[in-house]
């Protein structure tokens, strides 16, 4: 028995994957026990992904072994996972949302009697094994009648009906309430108590105190450490996760505010599933100041730029520029208000990937006087502008006829801020401007955006990049599920405690 | 007359029946498959061409099943054309099944020219499928010549819905069909082969509404020729959304359209018709099935990967 005990379950060793030059896991190794619940822990890009996709069987790695069972083998794809007992339980359910759950959880394997299928021994095999993990759901349910949480259940009964005995989470609690998380909690502790093991991937700090035995941290691709959670705190935790050595240097002018550009007053938005989604948010930017928001990936930060923007209707609160309220105002009519807008996805919301860089240059202002002759387009104006823009802003393309969609995405990038910079505006939304940018496209776009906060301009950033937001914000907003959970200054604050009120500290403590 | 209108909307029924059947096993699988007539088309003039042979070889009262066959297996094939192009090519769905049937109609039209002698239209068949009575069933009054005197084909369709219906809901090969349909990222991840059953569904697709052109050529007309089909493609279409994809929906859609036809038929005689342009009638069919779908529109829901490419590596 006490063999049993320590049986490894995974042992992933020296693992590297590379993307081409990228290296998104460098020589990371993990063990994973019988019966243990292992997090694995990172900031956003950080590599906890990939891994699991190796783990998988989507990507196969370039160096480094999988021993499953002690048995070295190569995971070819993700149904030799399954078949090797890995179940993973996806951050966005695969389920047929009008099939019962128990057609959900059968579907590949189902129970035949002659040419018929065997409901009645489907539903009672469901059942079974959903009473003995505690994971109660109704089996005659149809998936589209149920909540989130039960759904994830039925993603968990789908992996322990086709006999997974290693599960993985990715970002379980992302989607959940808070009543469900903890019912999740319970759920993992239940399935370890009966003999399974649990890979969970998160960047919560508090999930990983409640329930986690073990957890690795990995940072940049690079495995960090593996510590026992029993002989840790969070605080070591998120220094782990986020690193010391962050630097911050950006030549700016002194710190000095003028009239509030944009107000934000109770702002609370509800999702389709009727979920707070934005909750009760306060939030001003100033002129000749930049305000960060900082947080984690799905926090409600899109959710939170897009009202302001009027891309989503909100039910609660009221948003001002200068003073005005812009609830009735189009999106039209809030950039014509001095409002520019550096969207997140570059190739879904800012840009045409099929147009060249003229036509990718007007297209907030198209309908303007000056780029119309009666019913032509001003072309001559477009293409002289564009040329001048290019040189600008450094945009390297061939001419301006260039198609947008070849270039790299640093000069893309500063396509849109060019384009959004010479509007004139009095207020910036400026999501995760640096996505997937080198350090020298880095570095520009932090310059220019910096330039305008010199100017007068009130910036309001919203990016995950931890470093960028102590880079660049004069004042900073911690966002969490929804709610400005704290507010500090770049001065006054340090990495690792900005990392603890990201991953939910002090409003996820009960 | 009640007894005519009902046993003819039985036979009209039966050939939307097997059209509309075979659309929807195709769109629960998640391809759009507008090309419906095309395979009618085609089944129709297989059937015919089929049919002529056999009798030319002195077969007889066999000629017709040999039709009913020949469509079915030449159409198969036929319908592998779309389930190629959308499937493995990724075309446009819509697309691929306009062309469909647009290849079908000129190139059956080019074929009866080719193989009749330069004739518009395919030689009439002196055997074709003759009504048949079910024994005492037959013998109750009004209904019983109605519902139990009708052709073999009306039979076959009104047992294929039975037979589908009954994979579909009972079996599991239906349920990881109607899955695929709705999403076929969860089918992949239970390890199931999404692109095999969504190609036998479209090849089948295009067999079993071949069958539906072959009924019309081997009760009512007798021979193949460009208006065969008129547009009955079209209307199994509309009764595959009127049915809700569902194998008894599709059954009383093409219920509902066979009887708006089999009374055009039978207005005609009456008295008061006789002022009325007999292409108000025509129309029937095609109004019916207009109404039909604006009353329902709103409360349908197709399969929810209707017409979306299946890539596996887009998770």
């Amino acid at each position: 028995m006490e063999q049993k005990r320590v049986e490894k379950v995974l042992e992933l060793k020296h693992i590297t994957k590379k993307f081409g030059n990228f290296v998104a896991n460098d020589d990371v190794s993990l063990t994973v026990r019988r019966g243990e619940i292992h997090a694995l822990l990172g900031e956003n890009g950080a590599g906890k992904s990939t891994l699991m996709n190796v783990v998988f069987g989507m990507y196969q790695p370039e160096e480094g072994s999988i021993s499953v069972y002690e048995n070295e083998t190569k995971i070819e794809n993700p149904n030799h996972a399954i078949h090797l007992g890995i179940g993973m339980v996806h951050q966005h359910f695969k389920l047929i949302e009008n099939f019962t759950v128990t057609e959900n959880i059968i579907i590949g394997m189902e129970p035949k009697d002659g040419i018929r299928l065997n409901m009645k021994a489907a539903v009672k095999e469901v059942q079974n094994i959903s009473e003995k993990y505690g994971l109660k759901v109704d089996p005659n349910s149809k998936i589209e009648d149920l909540p989130v949480g039960m759904q994830q259940k039925v993603e968990i009964l789908k992996c322990l009906y086709r006999g997974a005995n290693l599960l993985i989470f990715d970002e379980p609690t992302a989607v959940l309430t808070p009543d469900e998380i903890g019912e999740l909690l319970q759920v993992m502790q239940k399935l370890v108590a009966e003999g399974k093991s649990i890979i969970l991937i998160t960047h919560k700090l508090n999930e990983i105190m409640k329930v986690a035995d073990k957890c690795t941290i990995i940072r940049k691709g690079k495995y960090i450490a593996t510590v026992d959670i029993k002989d840790s705190n969070k605080e070591e935790l998120a220094e782990m996760m986020i690193g010391k050595n962050i630097s911050r240097e950006i030549d700016k002018e002194a710190y000095n505010p003028k009239q509030n550009v944009l107000e934000i007053k109770n702002l609370t938005m509800l999702s389709s599933s009727k979920k707070k989604v934005l909750n009760n948010i306060n939030l001003t930017v100033a002129a000749g100041e930049i305000v960060g928001i900082a947080g984690v990936d799905g926090n409600g930060q899109m959710e939170l730029a897009e009202a302001i923007i009027k891309m989503r209707d909100f039910e609660e609160g009221d948003i001002l520029i200068n003073g005005v309220s812009q609830k009735d105002k189009s999106t039209r009519e809030i950039y014509e208000s001095g409002v520019s807008y550096v969207p997140a996805d570059r190739h879904k919301h800012g840009l045409v990937l099929e147009n060249d860089i003229a036509e990718n240059l007007i297209l907030i202002e198209y309908y303007k006087e000056k780029y119309n002759q009666g019913i032509k387009l001003n072309k001559a104006l477009m293409y002289e502008e564009a040329r001048a823009a290019m040189k600008n802003y450094d945009v390297r393309a061939e001419n301006e006829y260039t198609i947008v969609r070849g270039m790299s995405g640093g000069n893309q990038q500063k396509v849109i801020l060019s384009r959004e910079i010479s509007r004139d505006p009095e207020l910036l939304i400026i999501v995760q401007p640096t996505r997937g940018l080198d350090i020298g496209a880095i570095d520009f776009i932090h310059r220019q955006v910096v330039r305008l906060r010199d100017k007068g301009v009130a910036v309001l950033l919203i990016s995950f990049e931890l470093e960028e937001i102590l880079t660049l914000s004069d004042r900073i907003d911690i966002i969490f599920d929804g709610q400005i959970v704290g507010q500090t200054k770049p001065t006054e604050t340090n990495d690792r405690e900005l990392g603890l009120m990201m991953a939910g500290k002090g409003s996820g403590d009960e | 007359m009640t007894a005519n209108i009902i046993s003819g909307s039985l036979i009209f029924a039966a050939a939307l029946l097997f059209g509309g059947l075979g659309g929807m096993l195709s769109e629960r699988a998640g391809v759009i498959n507008l090309g419906i007539e095309g395979f009618m088309i085609s089944g129709a003039f297989f059937s015919a061409v089929g049919a002529y042979y056999a009798e030319s070889a002195g077969l007889g009262g066999l000629s017709p099943f040999i039709g009913l066959l020949t469509a079915f297996i030449c159409t198969a094939i036929f319908s592998g054309m779309h389930a190629l192009a959308t499937l493995k090519y990724k075309a446009d769905h819509v697309i691929s099944g306009v062309v469909i049937n647009l290849l079908a109609a000129n190139v059956t039209f080019f074929l009866v020219k080719l193989l009749f002698d330069g004739a518009a239209e395919t030689p009439r068949l002196t055997n074709m499928f003759s009504k048949i009575s079910i024994p005492f069933l037959s013998d109750v009054p009004i209904i019983g010549k109605a519902l139990f005197r009708s052709y073999p084909t009306t039979y076959i369709a009104f047992a294929a819905v039975l037979l589908i219906g009954f994979v579909f809901f009972k079996t599991s090969l239906g349920l990881r069909l109607r899955g695929v349909g709705e999403n076929p990222g969860s089918i992949d991840t239970a390890g199931i082969n999404v692109m095999k059953i969504k190609f036998w569904a479209v090849m089948m697709s295009g067999s079993i509404a071949s069958l539906g052109g072959a009924t019309i050529v081997l009760t009512t007309n007798g021979n193949f020729s460009f208006n065969t089909i008129a547009g009955q493609g079209y209307i199994a279409i509309a009764a595959v959304i009127l049915g809700r994809w569902n194998p008894y929906g599709v059954l009383s859609g093409a219920l509902l359209f066979g009887f708006a036809q089999a009374i055009k038929d039978q207005i005609q005689i009456l008295d008061f018709a006789s002022s009325i342009p007999t292409e108000v009638f025509y129309m029937l069919p095609y109004l019916v099935t207009l109404l039909a779908l604006i009353f329902t529109g709103r409360k349908t829901r197709a399969p929810k990967a209707l017409g979306i490419h299946y890539d596996a590596s887009v998770r």
